[in-house]
C-alpha cells in the first residue's frame, strides 16, 4: 500500500518550480508547506514517506526536518484516507448549534467511528477543531469544500450524494446567501438581488 | 562592557552575552534544562526565569540580551514562584520512576526538583506515555521521561552534523525521535546521553549496572584514537564500568567519540592475564620465570642483527623507550613504531605533528584534506572542523575519498595527480590557500602508508611552503594520526637505527629467516602470517592477532590500568592515571621489560617509572612537560620522488574496530553489524 518511490507529475513539477522561485536563493526550504500540499494532493490525500523524502531532497533539507513539519500540521495526513475526508467541527460554536447531531448522522450513515475509513475507501471521518466558519455553524469540511448550516438530515443527504458521486453545492445547506443573516437580509433591501 | 545590578550587586560584564551568563558571572546559580554552553540557545524549558525590573513578567534569562543599567533579581518571590510553576509543569508528564531510572543520582531534573521545586503536584489527570524509540546499539531511550529540552536535537544538528533527530507532532503529542525507526549514524552519538538532563536517553551497554555513588572516578586520557581526549574512568572494584568525557577546551571540549566511550567492555574480554609459552605448537600457561627462561634460551646466543622489535598502536611512550633500551642492549638496530608502514619522517618533529593544534582549527579559514576522513579517524577533530565551517568563511577542499562529510567540502581529485597540480600552483585551490589568512592542510595516514608515502609527504610540505601555510605565528601543516602511540614512538626515536630495518624490512627478514627473534609491543596490525619461523615475543594486553602468532606471551596492562605517557596527534604530552589493576598476573609493560632485561643478563639502568621517565626525557626533551605541546620548529622532511596515480583512501575502514580493545568489545561488534553499511550479500552469506 505504501509506495516505495514518489515523483511529482509533469503538471506538479511546473508548480514546484513556481513555488521554489518565490523564495530568495538559499531560502528554498520555505516552500516546504506548499510542496507537501502538492505531494499530498497528488498522492490521493495523504503523504507517504517517499513523498516527504522526495520533498526533502528537492529542497536540500534533512528528511527529519520535513517529517517535523508534516507531523506538526494536522492538515497533512500521514496515513491513507478515503476519497472524501469528512472533517466535522465540534468546537464550541458548532457544538452549541448541534454538531453532535451532525457527527452522529455521519457515524450512523457511514457506519464508522471518528478516525476510521469506510471499507469501500470512500469516506474517512475525523473530528477537527474550529474551522473558522462559526457564523454558519455547524460546519463540516469535505476535502476542500465547506458545507454549512447543517443538521442531521442535510448531513445524510450530503453524504448520500457524495457516495453516489453526484455534484454537491458547497456552502450553506439552508436557504441563505453565504454568511448573510439567517433570518433574511435586513440592510440593502432595495438592491438588484433583493 | 555593560553595567548591571544583579540581586543588589553591581557588576560589569562584557557586552553581547546573555542574561544567564551575566548572572553566572555574578556568582548566581540559575537552574536550566535546555540551555547548554556549547549548543544553540533554544529557550523552551523556561526554568531559567528571572525577574527584570520594569518587565511585567519574568524573563527567560538564557535567551535575554543584557542592557546597560538592567536591574535583575534571581531570588525574589516572583522568581521563586516562577520556578515552582515551571517545575510543576515539567513534572506533569514526567514519571515518578527514579528508583528504576539509570539517571538516578546524576539527574538534573531530580536535583533541580529538590532545589527549586514545590514538592507537590496539583495534576490529577492521566500522565502521557510515549513509545520507546530505537536509537541503535548505544543509546537507550525511555521517551516518557523526556521533557523536550531539545539538547539532543541541537547537538546532532550543530556539533555532530547529522540531522537525524527531530521533534515530531505537537502539543501533548510531541515526541523526540527519528520518525523512521533506525539507529543514529553519528560517531559522536553517545554525547546526547551526557546532554540529556533526565533519564530519557541513557547508555545502553551500561544500563542497570551501577549507580553513580558506587563508582570510583579517575581522571585520565583516552588512547583509542590519536586525539587523546580527556576522560573520566568510572570503575567499581576491578571493573571499568564506563568512560565519560572530561572538559578540555584545547582537545575534546566536552565531547567524546563513541568508540572511546563504549569500547571499554573490550577491556574485560580476550585479556591476557597469565604468561604463556608455546610448546608442542600450543600456548601453555606458565609463570613469569618460565616465560623469561624460554626467552633467554632463544635470545641468549643470538646476534643483535637478528633481533627486532615493533611497537603497536596503543603502546605508551615509556614502554616503547624501555623496549628501545633493551634492543640497544641486545645490539639490535631493527625497530619500528610505525607498524602500518607510514612513511613518517622522524627527522623533523613538525613533519609528523598536527601543528595547528585542535583548538587552532577555530582560527583557520581554508583547509585542504589529503587522504583522510576525519569523521572516522578522529570524530572530535571532525566536530571542530564542522564548527569552524558553520561559523562561515571556511573553504574545504578534499583530495581523496571522503564519504558522507558533515560539512560542505569541495572534491578536488582522487589522488597524487591533483596533489601535484596544487603543489605546482596549477590548481585553483592553490590560489584559495594562498589568499587565505590562515590556511591549513590535514594529511591522513591513508596517504602515508602507501609505498610512495615519502613523496606524498614531500609534496604536502611543498604545498605548505608554497602557499603560506607556515609562517610567523601560524603553522597550517598537520598530520592526522590514527594511533595513540605513534607520535610517542617517533619522539623517543623508535625508528630503525643505523643499518636497521623498518616494519616491512623486519617482516621480510623474518620471512626469509634473517630475523630470528621479534618483540611485538602490542603490535597486532601487521601481517603475522609472514613471520616464518621467527621466535615471537608478544607483550600486550589482548589475545589479538599478535598474541595468536606468539611463541611467548607476556601479559601487560591496558591504558586504564597504568600511569603512562601518550603523545596525541598535536604533540601534546598527556599521562593516564591507573583506575583499576591489571587482571591476573599481568604487569605494567615497562616493568615487564625491565624484569626481562635482567633475565637476559642485560639489566636496564632504571628501577622505577620515574627513573625510566627521566631517561626517556633525556632522549626526547619534548616529553618532559605533561599537558603541553613543545614547540616544533619547521624543517626538511619527506623525500621527493615519483608518485603512483592511485586514489587515496582513508586509513580507517571501520571506525568501531581499530585496535585490540575495540575488536574485543561486544558493543563495538554490535555497532559494526548494525550501523555500518553492509557489503552486498551474496549466496554464501546464508
Amino acid at each position: 500500500m505504501t509506495p516505495a518511490t514518489f515523483a511529482f507529475d509533469a503538471a506538479n513539477q511546473e508548480r514546484v518550480k513556481i513555488w521554489i522561485a518565490k523564495f530568495p536563493t538559499g531560502r528554498q526550504q520555505s516552500a516546504v508547506l506548499a510542496l507537501l500540499d502538492l505531494a499530498q494532493r497528488q498522492s490521493g490525500g495523504w503523504l507517504p514517506q517517499a513523498a516527504m523524502d522526495h520533498v526533502a531532497e528537492l529542497l536540500g533539507m534533512a528528511r527529519i526536518r520535513v517529517y517535523e513539519v508534516a507531523t506538526f500540521y494536522t492538515m497533512f495526513n500521514l496515513k491513507p484516507v478515503g476519497r472524501h475526508l469528512v472533517q466535522v467541527c465540534t468546537t464550541t460554536p458548532c457544538w452549541l448549534q448541534g454538531s453532535d447531531a451532525v457527527l452522529g448522522a455521519c457515524r450512523a450513515k457511514l457506519g464508522i467511528d471518528v478516525g476510521e475509513t469506510t471499507v469501500d475507501g470512500q469516506f474517512t471521518l475525523v473530528e477537527v477543531e474550529c474551522l473558522g466558519a462559526c457564523v454558519n455553524a455547524p460546519v463540516i469540511l469535505v476535502n476542500d469544500d465547506y458545507f454549512e448550516d447543517l443538521d442531521a438530515d442535510s448531513t445524510e443527504r450530503l453524504l448520500d450524494a457524495l457516495g453516489r458521486g453526484e455534484g454537491v453545492k458547497p456552502g450553506p445547506q439552508v436557504a441563505r446567501q453565504t454568511s448573510a443573516p439567517i433570518t433574511g437580509a435586513n440592510t440593502l433591501k432595495g438592491g438588484a438581488d433583493a | 562592557m555593560v553595567n548591571l545590578t544583579i540581586d543588589g550587586q553591581e557588576i560589569e560584564v562584557p557586552s553581547g552575552i546573555t542574561l544567564l551568563q551575566a548572572c553566572e558571572l555574578a556568582g548566581k546559580e540559575i537552574p536550566r534544562f535546555c540551555y547548554h554552553e556549547r549548543l544553540a540557545v533554544a529557550g523552551n524549558c523556561r526554568m531559567c526565569l528571572v525577574e527584570v525590573e520594569k518587565s511585567p513578567k519574568p524573563v527567560a534569562s538564557c535567551a535575554w540580551p543584557i542592557a546597560e543599567g538592567m536591574v535583575v533579581k534571581t531570588d525574589s518571590p516572583m522568581v521563586k514562584g516562577a520556578r515552582h510553576g515551571v517545575m510543576e509543569f515539567l513534572l506533569i508528564n514526567h514519571p515518578l520512576d527514579c528508583p528504576i531510572c539509570d539517571q538516578g543520582g546524576e539527574c538534573d531534573l531530580q536535583d533541580q526538583a529538590m532545589a527549586y521545586g514545590k514538592g507537590m503536584s496539583r495534576f490529577e489527570e492521566y500522565k502521557r506515555a510515549v513509545m520507546e524509540k530505537d536509537f541503535g546499539p548505544l543509546v537507550k531511550t525511555y521517551m516518557t521521561r523526556c521533557i523536550h529540552c531539545t539538547r539532543c536535537i541541537r547537538f546532532l544538528d550543530d556539533v555532530a552534523g547529522v540531522e537525524e533527530l527531530g521533534a515530531t507532532g505537537r502539543g501533548e503529542a510531541m515526541e523526540i525521535g527519528t520518525y523512521v525507526q533506525r539507529g543514529l549514524s553519528s560517531e559522536l552519538s553517545g554525547n546526547i546521553i551526557d546532554l540529556c538532563p533526565v533519564g530519557a536517553l541513557t547508555s545502553k551497554p551500561y544500563a542497570f549496572t551501577s549507580r553513580p555513588w558506587e563508582l570510583n572516578r579517575t581522571e585520565s586520557i583516552d588512547v583509542l584514537d590519536a586525539v587523546g581526549s580527556s576522560i573520566r574512568i568510572d570503575s567499581r572494584g576491578a571493573e571499568v564500568m564506563r568512560v565519560l568525557p572530561r572538559l578540555n577546551d584545547d582537545v575534546n571540549e566536552e565531547w567524546l567519540g563513541d568508540k572511546s566511550r563504549f569500547a571499554v567492555d573490550g577491556l574485560k574480554r580476550q585479556r591476557l592475564d597469565v604468561p604463556m609459552v608455546r610448546s608442542d605448537g600450543r600456548l601453555q600457561p606458565c609463570d613469569w620465570d618460565v616465560a623469561f627462561r624460554a626467552i633467554a634460551d632463544r635470545v641468549g646466543g643470538e646476534q643483535g642483527a637478528k633481533i627486532a622489535g615493533i611497537a603497536g598502536d596503543l603502546a605508551d611512550a615509556e614502554s616503547i623507550h624501555a623496549l628501545r633500551e633493551l634492543l640497544d642492549a641486545l645490539g639490535s638496530p631493527h625497530r619500528d613504531g610505525r607498524q602500518d608502514g607510514a612513511k613518517l619522517d622522524p627527522a623533523c618533529r613538525a613533519g609528523y605533528l598536527f601543528n595547528t593544534g585542535i583548538a587552532g582549527i577555530d582560527r583557520a579559514d581554508a583547509c585542504l584534506l589529503i587522504g583522510t576522513n576525519p569523521r572516522v579517524e578522529a570524530p572530535i577533530i571532525n566536530a571542530r572542523l564542522r564548527g569552524r565551517w558553520l561559523a562561515g568563511g571556511f573553504k574545504v577542499g578534499v583530495v581523496g575519498a571522503m564519504p558522507s562529510p558533515t560539512f560542505r567540502v569541495e572534491s578536488l581529485g582522487a589522488g597524487p595527480r591533483t596533489l601535484t597540480e596544487i603543489a605546482e600552483g596549477r590548481h585553483p585551490f592553490a590560489a584559495a590557500l594562498r589568499d587565505a589568512k590562515a590556511p591549513m592542510l590535514i594529511l591522513g595516514q591513508g596517504a602515508l602508508v602507501r609505498s610512495d608515502g615519502a613523496a606524498v609527504l614531500a609534496t604536502a610540505r611543498a604545498i605548505a611552503e608554497a602557499n603560506g601555510l607556515v609562517k610567523e605565528g601560524w603553522n597550517g601543516f598537520n598530520v592526522l594520526h590514527t594511533a595513540a602511540g605513534r607520535v610517542g614512538a617517533l619522539d623517543v626515536g623508535f625508528v630503525p637505527g643505523p643499518g636497521g630495518r623498518d616494519t616491512a624490512g623486519i617482516i621480510a627478514g623474518a620471512e626469509r629467516g634473517e630475523i630470528k627473534v621479534l618483540f611485538l609491543l602490542g603490535a597486532d596490525e601487521i601481517d603475522t602470517s609472514r613471520l616464518g619461523a621467527c621466535f615471537v615475543i608478544y607483550i600486550g594486553h589482548h589475545g589479538d592477532r599478535g598474541a595468536h602468532r606468539a611463541d611467548v606471551i607476556l601479559p601487560a596492562a591496558a591504558y586504564t590500568e597504568k600511569s603512562a605517557t601518550w603523545v596525541n596527534t598535536e604533540g601534546r604530552v598527556q599521562r593516564t592515571v591507573r583506575a583499576v589493576f591489571p587482571p591476573g598476573q599481568a604487569r605494567e609493560d615497562w616493568a615487564i621489560l625491565r624484569a626481562l632485561s635482567a633475565a637476559l643478563g642485560r639489566a636496564l639502568p632504571f628501577d622505577s617509572i620515574t627513573a625510566l621517565r627521566s631517561r626517556m626525557e633525556r632522549v626526547a626533551p619534548a616529553l618532559a612537560r605533561t599537558g603541553e605541546i613543545a614547540p616544533a620548529p619547521w624543517g626538511a622532511f619527506g623525500t621527493t620522488g615519483p608518485m603512483e596515480d592511485r586514489p587515496f583512501a582513508s586509513a580507517v575502514a571501520n571506525y568501531y574496530m581499530t585496535d585490540p580493545v575495540s575488536r574485543a568489545s561486544a558493543t563495538m561488534a554490535r555497532c559494526t553489524a548494525e550501523l555500518l553499511p553492509r557489503p552486498e550479500a551474496t549466496g554464501i552469506h546464508g
